[in-house]
């Protein structure tokens, strides 16, 4: 097995806050990692920094090594918007463009210099199971779709850059249960391509989808393994009481 | 009895709140009906498209239509990229310390300062110090820099209604903070934007302390609106009509006519930033 | 693009931006500066006892005069009857839309307001000229009308939307909490906002008054047209007034540049510019009272 994306020793502090403490985590290539813990737990933050979110936060403090294979992710040799093209991202809101569904995708193609003609949008909604829907709409207002297809129009722009990972912050979490398996069938698709790391705070979705999981609390990584052993056999007791409901 | 006491009182009370709200509309009421049952008189296609005449006894007001017109489209030019950038400056890119807060005090006493006193900073910028003398381009301006705090305080309201997730979704696809901000924030603000803009012109279009002594004249025989030639605008020749015309009486209702012309003016810039606010809003539901 | 392009492009305008938050600071410093040289100018030939104390304007006598007392307190006399006029009706009104009117009546009167606020000051003078002081002269039996009492009206009408918006706004974020407390012990509904929702929104009243005043005192063409102009120090409200900004806009146009009546028309700008950066400051000042106040 090959290590996508690593984090080793990371620490992050916001101002005098620290949210995550010696934080050390390995994303294996075309498998799906899930990050849960209960809220404030620092699995957001740790997602948003491997795309270098935090950059905008003038009194973000990031210390530790990031890395996308070998590249190191704070590297001052890397462009931002090149690791963002490599590292895509999908938000717990979806969050579409004022534009129209065409442009949508065509926009991060634009900006990065590659081609946009109408095929390359098409490979990307198809791929996020949304061609079908769209196809004679492409020039409606994105924000006219539905809950669950503007998330899926959010998957099909980051899918469209073609990058090698996708972060995803708890995708579902605003969203209908039909919607939602649909986006995790989508999610289990789209692991033979890229590799996928999200965060969830529902525990069926993680086992649903999940190879992996990391068990998260309090800036620190508690347990991690097989999504199956973190499940069946938690070595903590926090894990235990957390998946099972005890506190979230 | 008690009951009754009770009734009648907040009868009286209510009618007091009521009366002093009236009171209110009546003054709405009265200047309306007032300029627009003498002005409408007046009011034709040949008023609104021919050239004073005679002295200003005839005609009509097109020399200071266009005046109108040009100054406020010199003010939008110089107040709107100014104001927006400003508004971006405070909105997107400013850490919250010494210098961001003096600039937004600064901006808030900007807004408080007298329209005279814009009037004599023109004067002494414009006019004088870079020598564009009385003339469209230095009174634009002067409007201009009145304008620039309501734009930056609208605008800055604007791009505060964009949601964080919107700016994160355009960074996440690998796009710069400026491409960002161009491409993604300014075009999800503009109807807050436009409506902030179209009402601050609104103002600026019937200022009139600020042009008096850096361009506005009483009279300019020519329409052809050069930017560094004094001009003729609708309230300052209101103002001119009413008070400083040797045949007062003669020229009323040409003065009520202008002052119908630039009442509508106002207003309809007025109605037309409700009706964007209006549907900006139904568009969010 | 290539990226050096979108990187150099990134960079470049965010100095512009910056630049443009520092050419605000420039505007304010510039007006400051203005009005601070041209005052100084202006002592080098009067003194500034003079200028304050002086009974008398009159710059282009033989023996010119250069005392603001009549300009000040002509202002100050239009700006007191604007605001014993707009206050009561500034605030009942607010009053009235907040707490009385229904919805539809709101989405009629609110809009009303903002259109009397639009309405530009040389029409609401015009008016003052046709209309009120006809009407003034004829009641009082005065020659005519155009006198500080017809100022304060047209004031009061100029300064009411700004009153009124603000005291409304402090009005409706009163919590309701208070208003039920109220009513749970038996207080009618004007009991209730005289006793409960007008202290509670005090501060923000006041501030709306500051600023109205900071709106009256500043207004220029209002004044200037309807008030007959004389530099008088004001015995009442039928005398014929000159405040600070009509005395501005009307020499401004005729005094030769840099000459000891141009540089005392500056620092008589200089004075109007700290009267309403006091009374906003004062206003501001409440409004962020009312705010913390209420985030607490």
């Amino acid at each position: 097995m090959k290590t996508k994306l690593s984090a080793e020793n990371l620490n992050i502090s916001f101002a005098t806050k620290q949210v995550l403490k010696n934080v050390s985590v390995e994303f294996e290539e075309n498998k799906i990692t899930a990050l849960i813990g209960p809220s404030g737990c620092g699995k957001s933050t740790l997602l948003r920094s491997f795309n270098r979110m935090h950059d905008l936060v003038p009194y973000a403090k990031i210390q530790g090594s990031l890395k996308l294979e070998d590249m190191d992710i704070y590297s001052k040799n890397v462009p931002v918007t090149e690791i963002r093209k490599r590292i895509g991202m999908v938000f717990q809101k979806a969050n579409p463009f004022p534009k129209s569904i065409y442009d949508n995708i065509a926009y991060g193609l634009k900006i990065n210099n590659l081609p946009h003609d109408k095929s390359v949008i098409e490979k990307a909604l198809t791929e996020a199971f949304l061609w079908d829907e769209v196809k004679d709409d492409l020039k409606m207002p994105a924000h006219r779709l539905s809950g669950g297809q503007q998330q899926r129009l959010c998957i099909a722009r980051a899918v469209a850059l073609r990058p090698e990972v996708i972060l995803m912050d708890e995708p579902c979490s605003a969203l209908d249960p039909v919607s939602t398996i649909k986006i995790e069938e989508l999610i289990l698709h789209l692991k033979e391509k890229y590799t996928i790391a999200i965060v969830t705070h529902n525990m069926q979705q993680a086992q649903r989808i999940a190879d992996h999981t990391y068990f998260m609390y309090l800036g620190e990584v508690k347990e991690s393994g097989p999504t199956q052993d973190i499940f069946e056999n938690p070595k903590h007791e926090m894990t235990k009481n957390y998946i099972n409901g005890v506190f979230g | 009895m008690q009951h009754n006491k009770l009734r009648l009182s907040s009868i009286v009370e209510w009618g007091t709140l009521v009366g002093t709200t009236l009171i209110v509309c009546f003054f709405l009421v009265v200047i309306i009906l007032e300029i627009v049952a003498k002005g409408i008189g007046s009011l034709s296609w040949e008023f609104i498209s021919s050239i004073p005449k005679e002295g200003m006894t005839k005609g009509g007001i097109l020399t200071p239509i266009i005046g109108t017109v040009l100054i406020t489209l010199i003010t939008a030019l110089f107040s709107i990229p100014f104001g927006v950038f400003c508004a971006i400056y405070l909105n997107e890119y400013a850490e919250n310390n010494w210098l961001t807060r003096t600039i937004r005090a600064a901006i808030r006493n900007l807004s408080g300062v007298p329209s005279i006193i814009y009037g004599l900073f023109g004067l002494a910028l414009f006019v004088q110090t870079l020598q564009l003398g009385t003339s469209l381009i230095a009174a634009g301006l002067t409007l201009g820099l009145l304008s620039l705090p309501y734009i930056i305080t609208t605008t800055e309201e604007a791009l505060m209604q964009i949601p964080n997730s919107t700016r994160e979704a355009a960074l996440a696809v690998g796009a710069t903070k400026f491409e960002t901000i161009k491409d993604v924030v300014i075009p999800s603000a503009v109807p807050g934007i436009l409506t902030g803009v179209v009402l601050t012109l609104s103002r600026a279009a019937g200022e009139t302390a600020p042009i008096l002594f850096t361009g506005a004249a009483f009279y300019i025989s020519d329409t052809n609106g050069y930017i560094n030639q004094e001009f003729m605008a609708l309230p300052y020749h209101l103002y001119m009509l009413s008070t400083q015309h040797q045949a007062i009486e003669e020229v009323r209702p040409i003065a009520y006519g202008t002052a119908l012309v630039l009442i509508l003016v106002v207003f309809l810039l007025n109605l037309s930033a409700f009706y964007i606010r209006y549907k900006f809003r139904k568009n969010e539901n | 693009m290539k990226y050096k392009v979108r990187i150099g492009l990134d960079v470049t305008f965010k100095y512009i931006f910056k630049a443009t938050g520092l050419l605000v600071l420039c505007l304010l410093g510039g007006i400051l500066a203005m009005l601070i040289y041209n005052s100084i100018s202006f002592f080098m030939d009067v003194k500034p006892l003079d200028f304050i104390t002086g009974m008398e304007w009159n710059p282009t006598a033989k023996n010119p005069a250069y005392g603001m007392l009549p300009l000040i307190l002509s202002t100050t006399i239009v700006t007191f009857g604007a605001m014993l006029i707009a206050i009561p009706l500034g605030i009942g009104t607010a009053a009235f839309i907040s707490e009385y009117a229904g919805t539809r009546l709101k989405n009629i009167l609110k809009p009303a307001i903002e259109m009397l606020a639009a309405v530009p000051s040389v029409v609401i003078g015009f008016l003052g000229i046709v209309v009120l002081s006809p009407g003034i002269a004829d009641m009082a039996g005065l020659p005519n009308g155009l006198n500080a009492l017809n100022g304060a009206i047209l004031l009061a009408v100029m300064a009411l939307p700004t009153i009124i918006t603000i005291a409304e706004d402090a009005i409706h974020a009163v919590p309701k909490t208070y208003k039920e407390a109220s009513y749970g012990v038996g207080a009618t509904k004007w009991q209730t906002l005289r006793k409960v929702i007008i202290p509670a929104a005090a501060p923000g009243i006041i501030s709306a008054v500051m600023l109205g005043v900071g709106r009256a005192i500043g207004e220029t063409m209002t004044v200037l047209m309807a008030t007959g102009n004389a530099a008088l120090i004001p015995t009442g409200f039928f005398d014929s007034v000159k405040t600070m900004t009509a005395t501005i806009a009307i020499e401004m146009g005729e005094v030769p540049y840099q000459t000891t009546h141009y540089y005392g028309l500056y620092a008589l700008a200089t004075v109007l510019f700290f009267m309403t950066l006091i009374a906003n400051i004062v206003g501001e000042y409440f409004i962020n009272r009312l705010r913390k106040y209420h985030a607490a």
